[in-house]
C-alpha cells in the first residue's frame, strides 16, 4: 500500500531525522508529536473551511430566510449587520470556528432545536451500525484474505478477488433495498426498517444511546434480540462493503509477505504451511492491516449516510438526508462538520497507530 | 498482415507516429492477454455504442408514460418491465447510459486536467508552492467524499450539472497527489535539464515535457475511480440531488422503485444491475490498465 507519508507530519518527522535532532530519541518522539498535533489541528481548520465555504455559497440569502421578503430595507440592513455579513470574510470565518469551538451549530429549521444536540441524539444509532458492520467486516475479510493469498490463483481466490471488486462497484443504497427484499420481505430472516419492533420503543432509557448496550444495561433481553435482529441487514451490508476492502487489502499484503525469502527459509526448514502463514507470514502484516481497519471504519460512517436512508435508521445520515432535501443548511453543515471530524479524527489516530507500532516507522 | 505487425513492434521506430501507433499496438495486445481487462474493455465499449445508438436499442419512449401499462414483469414485450409511470424500464436504462456517460466524462475532464496542473507545479516547483498546494490537496483528501460531495450539492442546488461539479471537486487532489508524485522521480534528470538549457520557459517544460509523462499512471488512475464517480452520481440522484425528473438516471430510477421493492422488485433491482455491470467493467480495465502502463504501483503480482 503507498502511503502518502508527505503530510505535513511527514516533513515534521524528516526535519526531526535532521543530524541536529539525532541526539535523543524523546527530543524526536516529541518534535513528530508536535508535527503531528499540528497537522491535525490544520486538517480540522481546513474542514472548517470548507463547511464556512459551503455555507457561503449558498443560492439562498441567509438574512432574508430569518427577516423574510418582504422586510423593509432598514430592518435588512440591520439584521445583516446583527448577523455580521456586513464583516469581511476572513473576520467572519473567525467568528463561525470561535461558535464551533463553543458548540454552536446553529438550529435546524426542521427540528427546531440547536443542530448539537440533534446530532448528540443521533449520532450513537449511527455509531452502533457502524461498528457491528466492521465487526463483520474484519471477522470475515482478514480470515477471507489470508486464504485466498495462500491458494493463490485457485478458484476461491478468484472468487474473493471478484467479492472485492464488487466492493466497489455495487451501490449501497441498492444492496440494502435488494437485501431487505430478499431477507426481509422473501425469507423473513431479519427484522424490517427501523431499530427496534414499534412496541419496544421508547421502553428502554437511552443511556448510551446505543440500544444494544441500554437494554442489556436495563436487564431487558428481549429488547436486545430485537435490536439486533433490526440491525443485523443494515449491518451486514455495511459488513459487505468493509469485507471487500479488508479482504483485498490483507490478500495482496499476504501476497506480499508470502513472497519474501524468510518465507522460503522457514518452508525450506520444514515448518507446516500453517505455522509459515499465520505465524510467519500473517504477524508482519498486522500492523498496515490496523491502519486499513480504521480506514474502513471511517469509511462505514460515510457509507451509512446511504444505508440509513433504506432501513430508516434514526442516525446521522438519514438527519443529514432529510436536511438537504429541506435545504436546512445549519444542520447539513453541521452534520457534514461531525462526520468529517471524526473521519479525519479515525484516519489520524490509525496514522499514529501504525507509527507507533511499526518499528521501521518510528 | 505480418507486414504491419513487424512495423508495429520495430525496436527503432522511424518516425514519431509508428512509436505511438506502436506503443497503441504493444498496449492492446497486453490488455488482450489479461481476460479481465479485456472483459471490462468490452464492457466500456458496449457503454459507448449503447450511449451514441440508445434510440435504435431502446424498443420504447423512455420518457412516454402509460397508466394502463404501469409495474407490469419482465417480459416479451417489456424485457425488464415497466414502472410505475408505465415506462419501459430497459429503455430507460439505455437512455440512462447516455447520462452515466456524460457524467463520469465531464468528472475526468474537470477534475484529472485541474489535478494534474496543480500536482506537477508542486513538484516542478517545490519549496513554499510546494507546501501550501499539498496542503490544500491533504485536506481535501482527508476530507469524506460522499458527505463532502452532498454538502456541496445542496449549497448548489439539486441537479446534473451541479452534481457533476460537487463531483470533480471531491477527486482532483488524487490526481494532484500522482502528478507530484511523477513529477518529482523525472524533475531532476537530463532531458528536463537539456531543455531548460534551452531557454524552455516553466510553463514550456511543464505543459510540454511533464504532463506528458505523467498522462500514463493518471489513464490508469482516472479509469479506477469511475466505479467511485457512477456510485456517487447515482447515490446524489438516489437522494433526489443529482439528475432530476424525468431524467433516467439509473440512481433515480432505483430511488423510484424503492416503495415497490417488495412486490415489483425489477423497477429498483434493473438499474442497479446496469451500474454494478458498467462500474465492474471500470475496474477491470483499470486493474489491466495499471498492469500494462504501470506496474510498479500495482500489487506485485
Amino acid at each position: 500500500m503507498a502511503f502518502e507519508s508527505e503530510t505535513l507530519a511527514g516533513i515534521a518527522t524528516k526535519a526531526a531525522k535532521r543530524p541536529g535532532f539525532r541526539k535523543s530519541r524523546s527530543a524526536r518522539l516529541i518534535f513528530g508529536l508536535g508535527g503531528f498535533v499540528i497537522s491535525v489541528l490544520i486538517t480540522f481548520l481546513g474542514l472548517l473551511a470548507i463547511t464556512f465555504f459551503i455555507g457561503r455559497v449558498v443560492p439562498i440569502d441567509p438574512v432574508l430566510a430569518v427577516v423574510g421578503d418582504r422586510a423593509p430595507r432598514a430592518v435588512y440592513e440591520a439584521a445583516r449587520i446583527q448577523m455580521g455579513f456586513d464583516q469581511p470574510a476572513l473576520v467572519q470565518f473567525f467568528h463561525y470556528v470561535g461558535s464551533v469551538l463553543r458548540g454552536d451549530l446553529g438550529t435546524s429549521v426542521s427540528t427546531g432545536k440547536p443542530v448539537l444536540d440533534d446530532l448528540k441524539r443521533v449520532f450513537p444509532a449511527t455509531l452502533e451500525m457502524a461498528t457491528l458492520g466492521i465487526i463483520i467486516g474484519v471477522l470475515l475479510g482478514v480470515p477471507m484474505g489470508v486464504y485466498a493469498a495462500s491458494r493463490r490463483g485457485s478458484l476461491v481466490d478468484q472468487t474473493i478477488r471478484v467479492v472485492g471488486l464488487l466492493g466497489y462497484a455495487v451501490p449501497a443504497f441498492w444492496l440494502g433495498l435488494v437485501g431487505l427484499a430478499v431477507f426481509y420481505a422473501r425469507l423473513k430472516w431479519v427484522a424490517g426498517p427501523g431499530r427496534l419492533d414499534i412496541f419496544y420503543d421508547g421502553l428502554v432509557d437511552p443511556v448510551t444511546g446505543i440500544v444494544l448496550i441500554d437494554s442489556l444495561l436495563a436487564g431487558e433481553t428481549e429488547i436486545f434480540v430485537n435490536a439486533l435482529w433490526h440491525l443485523a441487514l443494515p449491518a451486514s451490508v455495511l459488513g459487505f462493503f468493509s469485507l471487500a476492502y479488508i479482504a483485498r487489502m490483507t490478500r495482496s499484503f499476504m501476497l506480499d509477505q508470502l513472497s519474501q525469502e524468510y518465507v522460503t527459509t522457514a518452508r525450506v526448514k520444514g515448518v507446516s504451511e500453517r505455522l509459515v502463514i499465520w505465524r510467519h507470514a500473517f504477524r508482519p502484516i498486522l500492523v498496515p492491516l490496523i491502519t486499513v481497519i480504521g480506514l474502513s471504519y471511517a469509511a462505514l460512517l460515510e457509507g451509512s449516510v446511504m444505508i440509513e436512508t433504506i432501513f430508516s435508521w434514526p442516525g446521522i445520515g438519514n438527519y443529514l438526508t432529510v436536511a438537504l432535501l429541506n435545504a436546512d443548511m445549519s444542520a447539513v453543515l453541521g452534520a457534514t462538520l461531525v462526520i468529517g471530524a471524526v473521519f479525519i479524527g479515525i484516519n489520524k489516530i490509525s496514522d499514529v497507530l501504525y507509527r507507533v507500532l511499526d518499528p521501521r516507522a518510528r | 498482415m505480418a507486414n504491419v505487425h513487424s512495423w508495429l513492434i520495430d525496436d527503432s521506430p522511424a518516425s514519431r507516429m509508428q512509436a505511438r501507433l506502436g506503443r497503441l499496438y504493444r498496449i492492446c495486445g497486453a490488455l488482450s492477454r489479461n481476460p479481465l481487462a479485456a472483459v471490462g474493455a468490452i464492457i466500456i465499449l458496449v457503454l459507448i455504442l449503447t450511449a451514441i445508438f440508445a434510440p435504435l436499442i431502446a424498443t420504447h419512449d423512455p420518457l412516454k408514460q402509460d397508466l394502463a401499462q404501469r409495474l407490469l414483469p419482465p417480459g416479451g414485450i417489456n424485457w425488464m418491465g415497466t414502472d410505475e409511470l408505465g415506462r419501459d424500464i430497459w429503455s430507460r436504462v439505455v437512455y440512462g447510459a447516455r447520462i452515466t456517460l456524460v457524467i463520469v466524462v465531464l468528472v475526468a475532464v474537470l477534475a484529472a486536467p485541474a489535478g494534474l496542473i496543480i500536482g506537477a507545479v508542486a513538484g516542478y516547483f517545490g519549496g513554499w508552492i510546494d507546501r501550501v498546494l499539498m496542503g490544500i490537496t491533504d485536506i481535501f483528501l482527508s476530507m469524506p467524499k460522499l458527505i463532502l460531495a452532498l454538502a456541496l450539492v445542496a449549497a448548489l442546488g439539486p441537479g446534473i450539472e451541479n452534481a457533476i461539479i460537487a463531483i470533480a471537486i471531491t477527486s482532483w487532489p488524487g490526481y494532484a497527489r500522482i502528478a507530484r508524485a511523477e513529477t518529482l522521480t523525472f524533475k531532476n534528470s537530463e532531458f528536463i535539464a537539456a531543455i531548460r538549457l534551452q531557454g524552455a520557459s516553466s510553463l514550456r517544460v511543464i505543459l510540454g515535457h511533464v504532463l506528458p509523462l505523467c498522462t500514463s499512471s493518471m489513464i490508469v488512475r482516472v479509469t479506477l475511480d469511475m466505479a467511485g464517480i457512477i456510485l456517487t452520481a447515482a447515490g446524489l440522484g438516489f437522494i433526489g440531488l443529482g439528475a432530476q425528473p424525468p431524467l433516467p438516471e439509473w440512481g433515480a430510477m432505483i430511488a423510484r422503485g424503492r416503495s415497490f421493492i417488495l412486490d415489483q422488485w425489477w423497477v429498483a433491482t434493473m438499474p442497479g444491475f446496469a451500474i454494478i455491470i458498467v462500474s465492474l467493467g471500470f475496474c477491470f480495465l483499470g486493474d489491466g490498465l495499471r498492469d500494462v502502463l504501470d506496474p510498479k504501483s500495482g500489487e506485485q503480482h
